[in-house]
């Protein structure tokens, strides 16, 4: 079997395996349904209340990519600005830690006070907590530059914006592109706590009612959601990150 | 909108102009703020309109901060340096086109692209494309052609420092200075690129300041070769080749005049 035929075959059989084993343990005696869905019933959830999850689903989806673009263009803009601006960078940069050392679980509820119900509150947590990693890649790639490098684009007259866009910009694009798969994860996870706070519909706010409810099997359908969702974001980065970086995988034979 | 692109088409890419380092002191921070490092002290050389000055000295000894300074990437602490005639380090810059030891080269832009970055910057710049354009023909003047869309990653490391040495060519300035272009190569590549850039000098005429901890390579292709002692940086002794050039590397090595001067350049350097 050749290596990539096993990078391919690997992960499902693994994943098959999980699943495999997670039926056999929900179909004995020991637990009772309430307690724990086996896969078939979260599958025949999936499918019977497939209305219901696809509108949350939705709605999740909608929090999620709204707060994502946000954090990235105003990651963007805070990384060059603080890059191109020393003394920013100076000031800004402790304002910058802190916002990720803010814990989301409380201020979830200040930010429904401030915002009310609906979307917005939730596309504020997750620009919040995506923001950090977006900005810290970012500022951290454009530094990456060499110093003889620099010197070489300042011999050759080139401006500071030129140096930024023609050489920092693009040396920075695999290190933005760390920041954005960190960001696509953990953009779902601030979303849930965004309704959890507070929300009308959505896959967090559907999987804890129905946790309360003793609707088991749709709310493990619900979780299992909100994975793909954070999946198919990290794959479609990576995806994106193959496509506009080609020159990093130059030489690896492994792809 | 009569182009600049064209210009150097018509008139030649160099205006002449020559270099004059006089008694220059180059200071860094040390580890304790009294006493600060002092790479060169009282340095003074001067390089002809286009001559070739060959710069050997021992490893730190300040040949980079050298031509750094003249370059106007840095100035000194005290002394003076002028490059035809322009005495601040925003002219030198303008006058001076720097290599740098490594190419410097782009990943993400070919071959082509990476050489017509010289023309996508400064006051004089042009877009792209047409950038590409004005550097294809020095891609097939320089035994480049073939090679213009290979990522710098395909490349060998003598053509990457062919295409690093066209991109210096096509900043148009009157001065190159180089740093170490072949520090990198195995030795063999390297006698073949000495002998390449003989070439391209003699097709190109102009001031060069090249700096190399080799002394074959400096007897090779400069005119006149100034030894310099280890840090703090002075030039103990400037050695007149007085050869014809391009000198063709086999037939030049091997005669008398050169195992002189390359005695004399050993001895200066105390090995």
């Amino acid at each position: 079997m050749s290596a990539l035929r096993f990078r391919l075959i690997a992960p499902v059989l693994m994943f098959a395996a999980a699943i495999l084993a997670w039926q056999g343990v929900a179909s004995t005696d020991w637990f009772d349904d309430l307690t724990l869905a086996s896969p078939t019933e979260v599958a025949d959830s999936l499918w019977s209340d497939r209305s219901l999850l696809f509108d949350s689903l939705g709605t999740t989806v909608t929090e999620v990519l709204v707060g994502l673009a946000i954090s990235v263009a105003l990651g963007f803009f805070t990384a060059v600005a603080m890059h191109l601006w020393r003394p920013l960078h100076e000031a800004a940069y402790p304002l910058l830690v802190g916002s990720q050392a803010i814990p989301v679980v409380i201020v979830a509820p200040l930010f429904i006070i401030a915002f009310d119900y609906g979307l917005w509150p939730k596309v504020a947590i997750v620009a919040l907590v995506c923001f950090f990693p977006v900005t810290v890649n970012l500022m951290d790639g454009l530094r990456s530059v060499s110093a003889e490098q620099l010197k070489l684009m300042r011999s050759l007259g080139a401006s500071r914006l030129q140096t930024l866009w023609k050489v920092e910009l693009p040396s920075a694009l695999p290190s933005l592109f760390s920041g954005l798969k960190i960001a696509a994860t953990v953009s779902v996870i601030g979303a849930v706590f965004g309704e959890a706070a507070g929300a009308e519909s959505g896959l967090g706010y559907l999987v804890l009612l129905d946790n309360h409810q003793l609707e088991t099997p749709r709310a493990y359908a619900g979780v299992v959601l909100l994975a793909v969702l954070a999946v198919g974001l990290f794959l479609l980065t990576a995806l994106a990150e193959r496509y506009a970086t080609p020159w990093t995988r130059e030489g690896d034979p492994s792809v | 909108m009569q182009t600049r692109l064209e210009a150097p088409a018509e008139e030649p890419l160099h205006r002449e102009a020559d270099v004059a380092v006089t008694a220059i002191e180059r200071r860094f921070p040390g580890r304790r703020r009294r006493d600060p490092v002092v790479a060169l002290d009282g340095l003074s050389v001067e390089v002809a309109a286009g001559e070739v000055l060959g710069v050997v000295g021992p490893s730190g000894c300040g040949k980079s901060t050298l031509l750094e300074l003249v370059a106007g990437l840095q100035e000194p602490d005290a002394g003076s340096i002028t490059v035809g005639g322009a005495r601040d380090a925003r002219s030198r810059l303008r006058a001076c086109a720097y290599m740098p030891q490594r190419d410097g080269l782009l990943p993400w832009r070919d071959a082509l692209g990476n050489a017509a970055l010289a023309l996508e910057c400064g006051d004089g710049r042009v877009g792209r494309s047409r950038a590409r354009a004005a550097a294809a023909p020095l891609f097939e003047r320089f035994g480049l052609e073939g090679f213009e869309s290979a990522r710098p990653a395909e490349l060998s490391g003598g053509m990457r420092q062919r295409v690093a040495f066209v991109r210096t060519l096509l900043a148009g300035r009157p001065v190159l200075l180089l740093d170490e272009p072949f520090g990198a190569l195995d030795s063999l590549t390297r006698g073949q690129m000495q002998e390449w850039l003989a070439g391209a000098l003699a097709a190109e005429p102009r001031t060069v300041v090249l700096v190399t901890h080799d002394v074959d390579e400096a007897l090779l292709l400069a005119d006149r070769v100034a030894i310099m002692s280890p840090r703090p940086g002075r030039v103990v002794t400037s050695l007149d080749v007085g050869l014809e050039r391009p000198r063709p590397r086999r037939q030049t090595v091997t005669t008398h005049e050169f195992a002189v001067l390359k005695e004399q350049a050993l001895e200066a350097l105390g090995q």
